[in-house]
């Protein structure tokens, strides 16, 4: 890996971003409408505070899965990621590019998110504000990785966005958001606990519900929670790796 | 030729694409200074040879090196430009943006890139986003970023296609420049009339070679007067041999 090139990779996706007015304002007030949205569905009623820190965990999820598939995607059927692959490009360079440059965008999307729901929507939380969009980036980096992953099983984009059902869909029903995760039959209570969803969603509840002498002012275990994120994310990022490949038959 | 003049050498190469036998047991050398036209008909495995030279195809048996090292080797990343047949290039970013993020890639310079620019005469359309260009100015800003670090060796698959009669002179003209400063220059065509302005050729069809040699010892051999009807006298002649 260069950080000469990884940076290069980072600022060219926040370009092309930049150049897409009407993705960019979807990302960022998209998440905010939605949780407006929650939180008049129950009128302003205490169920905001209970739903609205899980569904801060899934929305850079889900959209960083989205985004960086079709991207990636683009990349591998414009002929664009065997030039660079044909260049001093290191895989490395490439993975963390995507993933500098879409945790950033998760950053400026969750702190709008968090700073609206803090402020206007009254919800309830024990924890640190910024720590809520700490969790947030880590989830959407995780989005990220998964997404890069999962392209290279897709040969159309109508295949990637397929992908997100099959691939977040479940993670969502199985995460303890509709049913706690231990009053779930045995074997859906084991796999939730192998599904990294789980893992965000539980840090994001926890900096929201409780406190604790840990850093940050909350309980120990929401860290130990993002480092399990982190590390499927870092698992992600690695199984991406192994799907670029410099020679294609 | 002298041996350590060669750029590029292939020997024995095959390769499958799926159940297709694209390159069927290929020799051939190139070396600095060369431009060598690779002709032959859509199909023939003009562009899965290329892909070989660069390193980017997986290959069945055989050998090829460029520079004295294995294709594809990590020390060539930066010695060799190549250009698809389809423009590699970002849609939705501008014609600097582009060339100035490749040039980051490389490590090479701003002045490059404007140098890279100019040379396709793409300077005056720079800040124009790349999807919104014409067919053959995308295909140049591919090219241009071919370019960037003035590479040994390049390989250029099919990179005249649709262009302008002027604008098609011009760039052979570049290729000749190049090949002057020591650069060897390999690059592709269907259009038989592109190979009168090749130092080399070499023609292809199914995956094999049916002649290596300059364009007028190919005419004189063959004792035709243009490259497409020396084509056709080398396919019968393999026919009647067969």
């Amino acid at each position: 890996m260069t950080p000469r090139i990884t940076l290069a990779v980072a600022g060219r996706v926040l370009i092309q971003l930049r150049r897409d007015h009407r993705t960019v304002a979807m990302l960022l007030a998209l998440p905010c409408l939605l949780l407006t949205l929650l939180w008049w569905m129950f009128d302003a009623g205490a169920g905001f505070s209970h739903l609205g820190p899980p569904l801060l965990a899934l929305i850079p999820f889900v959209v960083m899965f989205l985004v960086t598939s079709v991207t990636t995607l683009r990349e591998r059927s414009s002929g664009t990621l065997e030039r660079l692959l044909s260049m001093p490009t290191g895989k490395g360079d490439l993975l963390a590019g995507y993933a500098m440059a879409f945790g950033l965008v998760a950053a400026v999307q969750s702190t709008l998110a968090v700073g609206l729901s803090l402020a206007l929507l009254d919800l309830q939380v024990a924890g640190p504000g910024w720590l809520l969009v700490v969790v947030a980036v880590v989830d959407a980096v995780l989005g990220t990785a998964l997404g890069l992953f999962v392209s290279a099983f897709a040969r159309t984009e109508f295949q990637a966005v397929q992908f997100m059902p099959a691939f977040v869909i479940p993670q969502l029903l199985l995460c303890g958001l509709f049913v706690a995760r231990d009053a779930m039959p045995r074997t859906l209570e084991v796999i939730s606990g192998v599904l990294p969803l789980s893992y965000a969603v539980d840090a994001m509840t926890a900096v929201a519900t409780t406190t604790g002498s840990g850093v940050g002012g909350v309980d120990g275990g929401v860290w130990s929670d993002l480092l399990v994120v982190l590390g499927f994310a870092l698992a992600g990022l690695v199984l991406g790796a192994a799907t670029l490949r410099r020679r294609t038959p | 030729m002298m041996k350590n003049d060669a750029v590029v050498e292939v020997h024995d190469l095959v390769v499958r694409r799926g159940r297709v036998l694209a390159v069927d047991a290929l020799s051939f050398t190139t070396g600095r200074g060369e431009v060598t036209g690779l002709l032959g008909p859509s199909g023939c495995g003009k562009s899965t040879l290329m892909r070989a030279l660069v390193g980017v195809q997986v290959v069945a048996s055989g050998t090829v090196r460029v520079l004295g090292l294995p294709a594809g080797d990590r020390r060539l990343r930066h010695r060799v430009g190549y250009v698809t047949q389809a423009p590699s290039v970002y849609d939705d970013l501008t014609v600097s943006e582009n060339l100035r993020f490749f040039a980051r890639v490389l490590g090479v310079d701003r002045a490059e890139v404007r140098r890279c620019m100019a040379a396709v005469d793409l300077a005056a359309a720079r800040d124009q986003v790349v999807g919104r260009l014409s067919g053959g100015q995308r295909s140049r800003v591919s090219l241009a970023v071919a370019l960037l670090g003035s590479p040994d060796l390049l390989v250029l698959d099919e990179p005249t296609v649709g262009l302008d009669p002027v604008l098609r002179r011009d760039l052979w003209a570049m290729f000749h420049a190049l090949a002057e400063t020591g650069t060897a220059v390999i690059v592709s065509s269907h259009v038989m009339d592109e190979a009168e302005r090749c130092d080399r050729l070499l023609l292809m069809r199914n995956g094999a070679l049916l002649a290596e040699e300059t364009p007028g010892a190919l005419l004189e051999s063959t004792r035709t007067g243009d490259v497409e009807s020396a084509f056709l006298a080398l396919v019968d002649g393999a026919r009647e041999a067969a």
